[in-house]
């Protein structure tokens, strides 16, 4: 279908890769600070969620503020899924399939919350999955799971009321969430997820399922009198955004000693955040929700030496891109220079 | 019009078709009927129900009364997305494009129903993906080039000019296949040369599918053009059916649209 020049998303795949090897090189040398190297695998699973979630914004064109919740389910499947199988399997099986599983988990409730959300439109919608998101992650929270010789046993008031056996084991303690994970990820896997992503994102958009998803985005009435079948198509695109964000939440169980449900990791402020992502990367635009997560991620963190000053200068940076992005002295600006490039190098651009 | 026969049965077929908004009856004992390759107009001054029956006629309303009937199939009540698939497209009166879809994108999206692969085909583009995505690339430019719009295929569809896209929004409902085809108000916010060049459009068309079409429209001088037959639409009810330039002489006809 593309031409004979490298395509926009090929360009994406090697940009991502070209990354890697820098960051891969630099930390064989040790030029690597242990901080710098800590924040590499949460600046990915960000894109990751970036990407997911531009695919319900900027494909499927219906904001939603709920994705933090389907990392959580995606985080927590996973990791019970890791801690059970951690003396029977090996790390190269074992690893796949926390993947598989968290992103199963993280689909299932992408199309549960789906059945009513997607009745809905704008505000409503991102009113609904606000809440859907806070609910996953109290719920998650309140949660006291153990497992003995009996069974499973649940429970949502304390560690006592499961009555474990001498012989059980505790697997979601309630705030304390889960521990013991083992530490799969590390940045060369997630950089491998991410790319999966963008593939998958990519082959999306330019497929007929991709397609008939940007249809009702753009125009539903039109959309459903050519015959696309609203529902199902709202659906596929939900749940490939969900289903994404759980692989992001399964890097994350897999990064980090303790899984906890708290709101630092799974509020509505990280799916506010994840969004502010998408906007800034341009909606609709997967490989700059990539650059935008990746750098409006690290930005605050390696700002930390100017304490006070840090989120003073984010905020600038914020507003700088988004006037970049949208405003429309700055887009003519792109247009024109773009247009320059063409002439330049002879390479024909999609606008 | 030559082998019209008694036996030979219409391709639209519309009975009694009612519909109440509140109190007022928008459209009231609407009846129609339209043979295979006709080009029928339905005018009438504006708030006559034109558009209500176009939306009647393609799920968007349920009738409260009629039938109507498409090739002998009752396809009352069917939903939007299922009446395109028995055989209706259309286009809408403030043209409604993907907009941020390029051209030969919009096309695709009409021929969505004729061209399959799976899912895991389009998320991972194995298997037919390439070959069927091929023909629909093949399908839409036949299309295109029909329309004349080809030299447009990678273009927003937004940043069309307003002859094109109305173009574009026919070319797309006739992607979808279907036995009949509602135009409405296509020569809206048309200049003359524009107008003129739609007709040509419409005849054409024609010519290449055998289309049937049934076109709401303002403009007198492309209705009474190009369509055979008319029906005038007054308050929700049947004025004057029949031949176009018979209607359009009729004294009832010239009051309900100059006045008296």
């Amino acid at each position: 279908m593309k031409k004979k020049t490298l395509s926009k998303s090929t360009w994406t795949y090697i940009v991502v890769i070209l990354v890697w090897a820098v960051v891969m090189i630099l930390q064989q040398a040790g030029a690597l600070s242990s901080h710098l190297q800590g924040l590499l695998v949460p600046a990915t699973y960000y894109a990751i969620v970036a990407v997911g979630l531009n695919i319900c914004v900027g494909i499927l064109g219906e904001l939603s503020l709920g994705h933090a919740g389907f990392m959580c389910v995606g985080a927590f499947s996973s990791s019970l899924f890791s801690i059970a199988m951690q003396n029977t399997l090996p790390v190269g099986i074992r690893f796949p399939l926390a993947m598989l599983i968290g992103i199963a988990v993280a689909a299932l409730f992408g199309f549960l919350i789906g059945i009513p959300v997607l009745r809905l439109n704008g505000d409503y919608l991102a009113i609904v999955t606000l809440a859907f998101g806070e609910i996953i992650k109290n719920i998650l929270n309140a949660l006291y799971l153990g497992v003995d010789s009996k069974g499973l046993h649940a429970s949502f008031t304390s560690q006592m009321d499961l009555g474990l056996e001498a012989d059980g084991t505790m697997l979601i303690n309630g705030p304390m969430g889960i521990s013991g994970t083992p530490r799969d990820a590390n940045f060369t896997i997630a950089i491998v997820i991410l790319l999966i992503a963008l593939f998958v994102a990519q082959n999306l958009v330019n497929s007929r399922d991709g397609r008939a998803i940007m249809s009702i985005r753009d125009n539903r009435i039109a959309a459903e009198s050519v015959g696309i079948n609203i529902t199902h198509y709202k659906m596929l695109g939900f749940v490939v955004s969900a289903a994404i964000a759980g692989a992001a939440g399964v890097l994350f169980s897999h990064s980090i000693s303790t899984l906890q449900a708290g709101s630092q990791y799974f509020g509505y402020n990280v799916s506010i955040l994840i969004l502010v992502y998408v906007v800034l990367g341009g909606i609709g635009n997967i490989s700059g929700s990539v650059l935008a997560a990746a750098v409006l991620y690290l930005l605050p963190e390696l700002l930390r030496a100017l304490s006070s000053y840090r989120m003073l200068i984010y905020s600038i940076v914020l507003i700088a891109v988004m006037l970049f992005n949208w405003a429309p002295a700055a887009r003519n600006w792109r247009t024109k220079v773009a247009a320059r490039l063409t002439k330049t190098f002879g390479r024909k651009e999609r606008a | 019009m030559s082998q019209e026969t008694t036996e030979k049965k219409p391709l639209l077929d519309v009975s009694n078709l009612s519909i109440t908004f509140g109190g007022l009856r928008a459209v009231d004992g609407f009846q129609l009927q339209i043979q295979k390759g006709e080009l029928y107009g339905l005018i009438g001054p504006n708030g006559a129900g034109k558009t209500t029956i176009f939306n009647m006629l393609t799920g968007v309303y349920k009738p409260n009364e009629g039938v109507i009937l498409l090739d002998g199939q009752d396809i009352t009540g069917h939903k939007t997305v299922e009446i395109n698939r028995d055989g209706i497209a259309r286009t809408f009166q403030n043209i409604r494009l993907f907009q941020d879809m390029p051209v030969i994108d919009n096309v695709k999206v009409g021929l969505q129903n004729q061209y399959h692969y799976s899912i895991a085909a389009s998320i991972f583009h194995l298997g037919s993906y390439r070959k069927v995505e091929k023909e629909m690339d093949d399908a839409a430019m036949e299309f295109l080039k029909i329309f004349d719009l080809e030299k447009f295929r990678d273009y927003k569809a937004a940043n069309l000019p307003y002859g094109q896209q109305r173009k574009l929004e026919i070319a797309r409902a006739m992607a979808t296949k279907p036995k009949l085809l509602l135009l409405d108000e296509p020569a809206a916010g048309m200049n003359p040369n524009e107008t003129k060049e739609l007709m040509d459009t419409i005849e054409l068309i024609r010519e290449k599918f055998g289309i049937t079409i049934l076109l709401i429209e303002h403009d007198m001088k492309l209705v009474s053009g190009i369509c055979e037959k008319v029906t005038v639409l007054n308050f929700g009810r049947i004025l004057r059916q029949g031949i176009t330039k018979e209607v359009l002489r009729d004294p009832e006809v010239v009051k309900a649209y100059i006045g008296e």
